[in-house]
């Protein structure tokens, strides 16, 4: 593998860890909440409460499903 | 008071990436020698300077609307992935930060490398050690001073919380030369990814055309809705992690 193969790799790695995180489901959420919000807006329709109540419910899953994912591999790790 | 709002939020930001680049900074350093650990600092600070020396401009070419949305998406994923850390750390479900056994770690890693130089600089591993660490810690800060200050139509009121936190924590290192390990960082870290999250919401939205009840005052409610959900999400699994403990150990008991 090339240096400049490794180098972009890695360039590309460090911009997708530091702004998708350890859960790609929040990007995609915002993404489709942002959609939802301008569209509504669009439309005529008033949206302002749309993005706080998506990104809070955003946040509930995702640290749901962390938290979930522990219990499972802790359970595993007492039987 | 969206000013003073930015500059805490750019203030905390930086002070927590300071900490956490200081602490390599000091393995280098204390392990290795200063000389080549500060050439480290220089040339990262050297190499952030030109990025905020290019994107800063760029960004003030693009229409406001646009920006909004594109920053305040960023920042909200942003936000959103540290306050799930910061949660699931206060909430006992993830490690907490450990600046004492980083710092540990990097200097026992530092020790057993050899030592080779070229040039100016006579230990490369002291060099990069301080090179990644700034720059890499420093980006953060980097993206959280351009995107919010930008957004908020003022870079330089950013960049003055930004320089408040590095000459607050380089003058704290000097004078301790130890990792600052009583820095409440994970605290620090859900204070701003609340605020983070909050700017994130409310310029999105702006962006894609809202209009807010209240104006700029609607920050401070999506401040307090976001502030709220963290702190309720954290007392429910911190107790939900306590009572599966504590039922863990009563099977072990018996």
């Amino acid at each position: 593998m090339s240096a400049v193969f490794r180098g972009v790799r890695g360039f590309a790695a460090f911009w997708w860890d530091f702004i998708v995180g350890d859960d790609w489901r929040i990007a995609v959420g915002v993404v489709l909440a942002l959609f939802a919000t301008w569209g509504l807006t669009a439309a005529g329709v008033p949206a302002w409460w749309l993005m706080p109540v998506a990104g809070l419910t955003i946040l509930t899953l995702s640290v749901g499903l962390a938290v979930r994912a522990h219990d499972r591999v802790q359970g595993q790790r007492r039987q | 008071m969206n000013d003073v709002l930015l500059i805490a939020a750019v203030f905390l930001a930086c002070v927590v990436e300071a900490v956490e680049a200081l602490t390599i900074v000091l393995a280098a350093g204390l392990s290795r020698g200063w000389r080549s650990a500060m050439q480290g600092v220089g040339a990262g600070i050297v190499v952030l300077a030109l990025i905020v020396a290019a994107l800063g401009p760029a960004l003030s070419v693009i229409p406001i609307a646009w920006l909004r949305v594109l920053v305040g998406g960023l920042l909200l994923m942003f936000g959103l992935g540290w306050l799930r850390k910061a949660i699931l750390r206060a909430s006992g479900y993830q490690q907490l930060h450990d600046e004492d056994s980083i710092f540990a770690t990097q200097v026992e890693s530092a020790r057993a490398a050899g030592r080779s130089g070229a040039g100016l600089v006579t230990d490369w591993y002291a060099f990069t050690l301080s090179f990644k660490g700034v720059v890499l810690e420093g980006l953060e800060v980097v993206f959280i001073v351009l995107t919010a200050g930008s957004n908020q139509g003022s870079i330089p009121l950013a960049v003055v919380g930004a320089a408040g936190a590095v000459i607050v924590v380089t003058v704290a290192g000097i004078l301790v030369r130890a990792p600052l390990a009583r820095v409440p960082e994970n605290t620090l870290k859900f204070a701003v990814s609340v605020l983070l999250t909050s700017f994130g919401i409310f310029w999105a939205a702006e962006g894609v055309g809202v209009q807010w009840p209240g104006e700029d005052f609607a920050l401070l409610g999506v401040l307090a809705a976001v502030a709220a959900t963290a702190t309720i999400l954290t007392a429910v699994l911190r107790r939900g992690s306590t009572t599966t403990t504590a039922t863990h150990e009563t099977e072990l008991a018996t």
